[in-house]
């Protein structure tokens, strides 16, 4: 890792962020269950989820969220200096026993304000052919 | 029980205050697979101009929900809590959640929707320390899943 910031004089608009996958499996569920305090059943319990109408059990949508944002962080090289994030849950990634769930996450530069030293980057989240977040956008102070 | 439309602008009192503590900034971050040492080693978050190690940028749910959950529980609300879905988050962080810190919500509903069958919540947290500066504004969007 490194410890420099990202100037702003190395981003421009359209630039694509390195991609990462992320691969969920039922342990990360729990784990993030216990991490984030959020219990409920639908994320960890297939026996519930199917009772509720769910296919299967699910990933909390703030884990995907979460985990999403690691790729600007990383690229920004603080995750201190994301100071907006926000995103629409759209579709739920279900998260079978055995296989558990690829979400692939991508992200392009949408905006640069020199005023501001402020970098806009949107984000996508796709599980399979399922846009998973929506209007997921974050912003960075680069240095 | 319908959504109380009514409930447009109320503002809840302060929360308890929420002690941010190291291992539990290194606990989430891990769950979330953030693996920038600023969340784990306080020597090099030092470095970087932090206090302390500070939160991944998604920690701040923890308080939001806090926040969140003094409208759920409220029996005049009229929320069933197994129908909500989580619609939409978003967090603007005035400065980054850093361990040590004292954090107090104060959670206003911005909107009561009926759309469908359904009603979308839309809540706003304001995060500040105990000594009253701004740390995080937290928005959320609860989907209430209409009835069969």
């Amino acid at each position: 890792m490194s410890n420099a910031v990202l100037s702003i004089s190395d981003v421009e608009v359209g630039q694509e962020l390195p991609p990462r996958t992320i691969h969920i499996s039922r342990a990360s569920l729990v784990q993030y269950t216990g991490a984030s305090l959020d219990r409920n059943r639908i994320h960890w319990d297939e026996r519930f989820a199917r009772s509720v109408g769910l296919p299967d059990v699910i990933a909390h949508g703030m884990f995907t969220m979460g985990s999403a944002i690691n790729i600007v962080s990383d690229w920004v090289g603080d995750a201190g200096r994301v100071v907006e994030y926000g995103t629409r849950f759209t579709k739920p990634v279900v998260v079978p026993y055995e296989s558990g769930a690829d979400v692939e996450v991508t992200g392009i530069v949408a905006a640069v304000d020199a005023q501001t030293r402020r970098a806009t980057v949107d984000l996508q989240a796709m599980c399979g052919t399922d846009k998973v977040l929506g209007r997921a956008v974050a912003v960075v102070v680069l240095g | 029980m319908a959504v109380n439309v009514s409930f447009t602008g109320r503002t809840y009192p302060p929360t308890a205050p929420y002690s941010v503590g190291r291992e539990k900034i290194r606990e989430f971050a891990e769950a979330v697979g953030a693996h920038d040492v600023v969340h784990i080693d306080q020597v090099q978050a030092r470095a970087r101009g932090y206090r302390d190690v500070i939160a991944s940028p998604t920690f701040a749910v923890l308080i939001a929900q806090k926040c969140d959950r003094q409208l759920i529980e409220d029996p005049e609300a009229g929320i069933d809590f197994s129908r909500v879905v989580h619609g939409e988050q978003r967090f603007v962080h005035h400065r980054p959640i850093t361990a040590g810190d004292e954090i107090v919500g104060v959670l206003t509903v911005d909107s009561v929707k009926q759309a469908g069958g359904h009603a979308m919540v839309t809540t706003r947290s304001e995060l500040s320390t105990t000594e009253g500066e701004p740390v995080c504004t937290a928005t959320s969007t609860l989907v209430i899943r209409g009835g069969e």
